[in-house]
Order: structure tokens, then sequence, then C-alpha cells
């Protein structure tokens, strides 16, 4: 039986999707069978997070009201064994959608894969609310700012009310530098006041942009930072014990690097 | 405390202390609006405490987690205030 675990926020635009995508893609490489599913209904991003925007027939909707069976709006990613997406509507709103119909749509991809993956969308409305329906886990995704984490806080008192336990925090966009000289909540700040587990800690890493510019997921690049943080994450989810990866070494080891090569350290 | 030494002393807080501060703050707020028990369960813990030295009215005792403002007046803090109608002492509290 798969495990169902949900991405989300409350606040927009922390990194719910690229976690779903990196988190997802991690498990997929580490031999698992994944699903990711897109709950962003009318702002559908997952897709092209992937690269595979282009091969979209069916959707989510589609799948709830049996226009199709689930089998058909499964998009098969062919880079990686055992990775499947299921797309969000576009053209729909979140109501097209009801919390049981999404247990439903979870007990029957339970079936199947090893791991669900759900992103879910902004807010704490309708959408949240179909989108941790069916969830087992929870991962909640913040950045080291007053605004993210007085949401993600809000969205913990929501989880728990819904009876998800647990959930477990990645505190993305993390820049030493700024951790350093003050400017920056710290790792322990934040653990310390939203005193939930954490599952991991991502740096703020230009090569997440690149890689989504692409449509491929950081988590296969070997170089980049938060790559690394990604593929430690989804060790952590399989339950084996990954150490922290120190941001500041890992900073001086880049500046090493660039340095060695000529280049201006940030 | 050693915040409020800080501003004593007039030392420059970073940036991140101040947030970390104001965060604590609405988060007092936020939670109590989360969850109805948790002052359920204050409720409760405090009337036990008192009841060891006084009768109280609990079916009129209140508690309220509100703002106020701080003590020099210049900022809004969030407060807990409690009233709570006493009946009598009992002995151990004499
Ligand atoms: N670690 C990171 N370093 C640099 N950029 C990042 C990082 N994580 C996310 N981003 C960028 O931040 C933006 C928002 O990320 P993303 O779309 O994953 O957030 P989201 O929480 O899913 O947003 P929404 O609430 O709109 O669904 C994207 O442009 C993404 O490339
Ligand atoms: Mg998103």
């Amino acid at each position: 039986m798969g495990e169902v675990i949900v991405i989300t926020s409350g606040k927009g635009g922390v990194g719910k999707t690229t976690t779903t995508a990196n988190i997802g893609t991690g498990l997929a490489v580490s031999g698992k069978k994944v699903v990711l599913v897109d709950t962003d209904i009318g702002l559908r991003n997952l897709d092209v997070v992937m690269g595979l925007e282009n091969r979209i027939v069916y959707d989510l909707v589609d799948v709830v009201e049996k226009t199709c069976r689930l089998k058909q709006a499964l998009i098969k990613d062919k880079r990686y064994d055992g990775l499947y997406l299921l797309p969000a509507a576009q053209t729909r709103d979140k109501n097209s959608v009801k919390p049981e119909q999404m247990i439903e749509l979870c007990d029957e991809l339970r079936q199947e894969f090893d791991y669900i993956i759900i992103d879910c969308p902004a807010g704490i409305e309708q959408g949240f609310k179909n989108a941790i329906a069916g969830a087992d886990r929870a991962i909640v995704v913040t950045t080291p700012e007053v605004s993210a984490v007085r949401d993600a806080d809000r969205i913990i008192g929501l989880l728990e009310s819904q009876e998800i336990r647990n959930p477990r925090l990645i505190v993305n966009r993390v820049r030493a530098d700024m951790v350093k000289r003050g400017d920056m909540m710290s790792i322990e700040d934040i653990v310390d006041i939203l005193a939930i587990g954490l599952i991991g800690v991502v740096p703020d890493d230009e090569q997440i942009i690149i890689s989504t510019n692409k449509g491929e997921p950081a988590v296969t690049d070997n170089k980049s930072m938060a790559g690394q943080a990604y593929r430690n994450i989804t060790k952590r989810i399989m339950g084996e014990d990954v150490p922290l990866m120190d941001l500041n070494t890992s900073d001086g080891f880049l500046s090493k690097m660039k340095r060695l090569f000529g280049i201006k350290p940030a | 405390m050693i915040d409020l030494f800080k501003l004593l002393l007039g030392k420059k807080e970073s940036s991140k202390d101040v947030a970390k501060e104001r965060l604590k703050l609405v988060l007092i707020h936020d939670r109590s609006n989360v969850s109805p028990q948790f002052l359920e369960m204050v409720k409760s813990e405090i009337i036990k405490v008192i009841q060891n030295y006084m009768e109280i009215d609990e079916d009129s005792l209140d508690i309220q987690l509100t703002r106020t403002s701080s003590e020099d007046g210049e900022r809004v803090v969030p407060a807990l205030v409690a009233n709570i109608p006493i009946k009598g002492m009992k002995n151990a509290g004499r």
C-alpha cells in the first residue's frame, strides 16, 4: 500500500510545486513507483516544472467526474522509470472537486503506487481542503520570512484539526550568507517557533530557476546544491537517517570552486 | 528578557531578531484562533490552581486572549485577560 504525502504551505510561491517535482523525481530515481498529483486547479504548474506540459490529454477533474479512466489521465514520464503525473484542470475552478472524491482517488492510487505526492494550491480554501483530504502525511514548505512562517503555523494548526499528525517542515530558499550576518531567521529560529520536525533545508539556488526553465528537476543535477538538498529529503522520506547538510561548508566549497575557475565569489 | 536587556543597553537588534519577536507575538494571537480548545485548556488549568486557595464562581469566569498597549504605550501586544469572581478564601489560603 502506497503512502499519500501532501506538499502544502499556506502562503503562495514558497516552493510547493518545486518541492513536489523534486521529491517525486528523487523517489522515482531511487526505484519507487511514484505519481505526482497537481491539485492547483485553474493554476496548474507542475506539468511545466516537470516538462510534461505537451502530453496532457485528460486531467484530475476528468478523472473524478469519470469522463475518462484513471489510467488514461496518468502521464508517464519517459525519462524516469516509475514516475507519473496526474495534471490539474486548467479551465475549471476549485469547486469542481470534492474532498470525498479526493479520498476515493487517493485510495485508488495507493493500490498502484509506492508514493502519491500531492501538490497543494496556496491558501486555506477548497483547494487546500481537497489536497489534504486523502493524505497520510504532510510536508509544510516555508521560507525564512515572517509572512511565510506565520502562514505555515496556520496550516500546521489546520492539518492538526484534520487529524493529519506530525507534519514535517522544509525550509526553502535559505541564504547562508544572510543567516550569518543576522538578516535571515536561522533554521533553529524557525523550528523553535513552529515546533514541528524538520525534514530538510533547501538553499536559495539559481539552479532551481535554470532547471525549471528546462523542465528538468534539479534533484537529478549532481552539481546543484538545492538538488543535493532534495536528494537528502528524498532519503529521509524513505526512512533513511541523513544528517542535515551544512549550507556554510557547501557555501565555502562553492566559492572555492568559483575561485578555482576564476569567478568572483558572490 | 534578553531582548529587553538589548533594548535597555541600546544595542542594535539584527533584523532576524526583530522578525522573530514579531512572529512570536503575532502567532500568540493566530494560534488562539486556530484552536478554541487551547483557551479551554488554559482556563481549566487556571481554575485548578486557584481553587487550591479560593472559592471561585466558575460559571461567570471569563478568560480571553486580546490585545493591549505595551507599558511604554508604543506597541500593541497580546494579553491574556482573566476575570475571576472570588466567592471566598479557603483555609489553605489564609
Ligand atoms: N530553492 C530555491 N531557489 C531558488 N528559487 C526557488 C527555490 N524554490 C523555489 N524557487 C522559485 O520560486 C518560485 C515559486 O516556486 P513554486 O512555483 O515551486 O512555488 P509554489 O509554492 O508552488 O507557488 P504557488 O503557491 O503559486 O503554487 C519559482 O519561480 C521557483 O523557481
Ligand atoms: Mg504551485
